[in-house]
């Protein structure tokens, strides 16, 4: 709990990650950023515009985009791809099964206004299926950071790690939940942000600022929730997921996801195998979603901390 | 199949300003969309659903209607402000773009606003979509004509050119597909005067033509020469036709013309005015 910061701050995710791709191209001979003509909304522009001869645009074309990147890196560099999820990751699937996770490239993706929240673009630009399509490649490490320390952490471990590596970012802005100092992001390992005994609530990515939000008002209700973030989808830690459901009983998952397929599917099956408990889900439902307000579809879909709430005492009713 | 009179192109000229300052309005009050695509697209919108294509709009899901695929789905807006003139739907309804429970959807949802042929968002798509339309037509020996518009920044998707293989193959000739050719995309390629035209090693009506499509250029705002084109097309026996339609991103307002910053920007309520301003009297031209 002493690696949560004291005072929160909204900080731009895609600023931080264009911020922080720079740095590494300017300290890595190696590093690349790779466009498909979204720099602008990626904020991949901030290579463009500052260390221009990194910058490689690939244009609209995801399927090539990544092929090229398996090329790239199969002399030696380390190119990272970025574009909207729903593009690099759907689009281009057969390319990264093919030319990057099965020869275990050195690439890093970079899924780009990743989940529900895209600024008004509907459902051709969400991505709502992202970890669960990328989770099924063996050796494919698949990351969702829940702030901007996290982020900057996950990629410099990216770019130490040799082999394909996904990372989803968000749009907008997000309170910053760990101290830059003595947070420590570690590969396959989970994060317990509250301790508590009625209830645990696993999440990861941007979700776990409302799950965040979903532990305070379980406790003016004299609730205890436990709070797992997991920003590591694959590898997934079993041992946390076990533990806390040891401890607490009954299990809430939480993500800006469809429910089939990512964090709440890998938690059931770790629970399915290891120790059962009830459970309850939290992520967009079996249907198609729309454009909107991030506070509508938030509302709309029910991601908010309150729907959260909501499954934690239902899940307790359980019991 | 006679040429525009002048008193026709005035009166196209009148609707496209008025679908523009609804496209410039829509997007000033929902905070979100595009508009430099859109605009650029206008002139060619209007030519079709006002003089060209054989449409009901009290009777949108009408069989034997020709079908029209906006495959550049992020121009939404171009395309409901038309239809939207057209009569398909209430105009106050714009004003639901981009909101939530809307049928006026970021990116053209066929399921919801009657009127759409088919759903996109996802670049390269719906020509491929639109190919399959034609393909039917002939394989149910049915005779409505299928359009589809692509952006040339689109054209950078592989499947455009999978799709253009079969649109021959088939001899589609009851196919128009129009490539709105305004040299601009959202970020694209840097040039020696900043991101202009840059759209590389592109020569759109070579590799049409290579491809085996009938190969027709024009200006894409001047109505005679849209609905020449259109019309010609008609007449081409055997195979597919491309309409190369040189564009301004952004036709229409003088700060958005050829800025790819105007791709998806919001105006300011000063920029909004300024907009209206340039856009009255339907002297866009
Ligand atoms: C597969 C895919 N990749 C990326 C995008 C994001 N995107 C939307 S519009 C656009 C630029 C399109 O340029 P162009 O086709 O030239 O259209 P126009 O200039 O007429 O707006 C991009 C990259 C998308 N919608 N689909």
């Amino acid at each position: 709990m002493s690696q949560m910061t004291t005072s929160p701050q909204f900080v731009s995710m895609r600023d931080v990650f264009g911020d922080k791709l720079l740095e590494l191209s300017k300290r890595d001979p190696r590093v690349f950023a790779l466009d498909g003509d979204l720099a602008n909304s990626t904020k991949l522009d901030k290579v463009a515009e500052n260390n221009e001869s990194k910058f490689l645009q690939m244009g609209i074309a995801e399927q090539n985009m990544l092929g090229v990147a398996a090329g790239l890196a199969s002399v030696g560099l380390q190119p990272w791809v970025c574009s909207f999820a729903a593009f690099i990751v759907k689009r281009a699937f057969d390319q990264i099964v093919v030319s990057i996770a099965q020869p275990k490239m050195n690439v890093k993706m970079i899924g780009a206004y990743s989940g529900l929240l895209n600024g008004c673009t509907g459902k051709t630009h969400q991505s709502l299926e992202d970890l669960a399509i990328m989770r099924t490649q063996p050796g494919m490490v698949v990351l969702a950071p829940a702030d901007s320390v996290e982020l900057r952490q996950m990629m410099e471990y990216a770019n130490q790690y040799d082999g394909p590596v996904y990372i989803r970012v968000a749009r907008d802005s997000y309170p910053d939940l760990f101290d830059e100092q003595s947070y420590r992001f570690q590969v396959g390992k989970g994060v317990t942000l509250v301790s508590g005994t009625d209830v645990t609530i696993i999440s990861t990515g941007t979700q776990t600022s409302r799950c965040l939000e979903a532990v305070e008002l379980l406790k003016q209700e004299g609730i205890s929730a436990e709070l797992l973030h997991l920003p590591s989808v694959k590898p997934l830690d079993a041992e946390a997921i076990i533990a806390s459901a040891r401890k607490t009983g009954v299990v809430v998952t939480a993500e800006e996801h469809s429910i089939y397929g990512g964090l709440s599917s890998s938690v059931a099956e770790v629970l399915v195998e290891n120790f059962p408990v009830p459970m309850e889900r939290i992520g967009v439902q079996d249907r198609n979603s729309e454009s909107g307000s991030n506070s509508a579809l938030l509302n709309k879909y029910g991601l908010t901390a309150e729907h959260v709430a909501e499954k934690a005492r239902k899940v307790i009713a359980r019991k | 199949m006679e040429h525009l009179t002048n008193e026709n192109v005035e009166k196209l000229k009148v609707l496209a300003a008025e679908i523009r300052r609804n496209v410039v309005k829509t997007v000033y009050h929902a905070g979100a969309g595009h508009l430099g695509g859109p605009m650029s697209a206008i002139d060619i919108l209007t030519a079709l659903y006002f003089e060209v294509m054989t449409i009901d709009h009290d009777n949108p899901a009408w069989e034997e209607r020709d079908r029209f695929v906006l495959s550049k789905g992020h121009s939404a807006i171009a395309l409901y402000s038309t239809l939207a003139e057209r009569g398909y739907f209430p105009k106050e309804e714009l004003h639901t773009f981009d909101e939530i429970d809307s049928r006026l959807q970021a990116h053209p949802d066929m399921n919801l606003l009657p009127g759409l042929d088919m759903s996109t968002g996802s670049l390269g798509q719906g020509i491929s979509a639109a190919v399959g339309m034609a393909l039917g037509a002939k394989l149910k020996q049915q005779s409505f004509r299928t359009y589809c518009m692509i952006g040339d920044g689109e054209s950078q998707e592989g499947q455009v050119w999978e799709a253009a293989d079969i649109a021959v193959k088939y001899n589609l000739d009851n196919l128009t597909v129009i490539l709105d050719y305004n040299h601009l995309q959202q970020y694209g390629w840097k040039g020696t005067e900043g991101r202009t035209r840059e759209i590389p090693v592109f020569s759109p009506s070579s590799r049409w033509g290579a491809f085996g499509f009938h190969v027709i250029s024009i200006d894409g705002h001047d109505f005679k020469q849209i609905v020449k084109a259109l019309r010609d097309a008609q007449r081409i026996s055997g195979k597919p036709t491309i309409i190369v339609a040189h564009t301004v991103k952004g036709k229409g307002v003088n700060y958005m013309e050829n800025n790819y910053l105007w791709h998806s920007k919001i105006p300011t309520d000063q920029e909004l005015a300024l907009a209206l301003t340039e856009l009255q009297g339907g002297n866009v031209q």
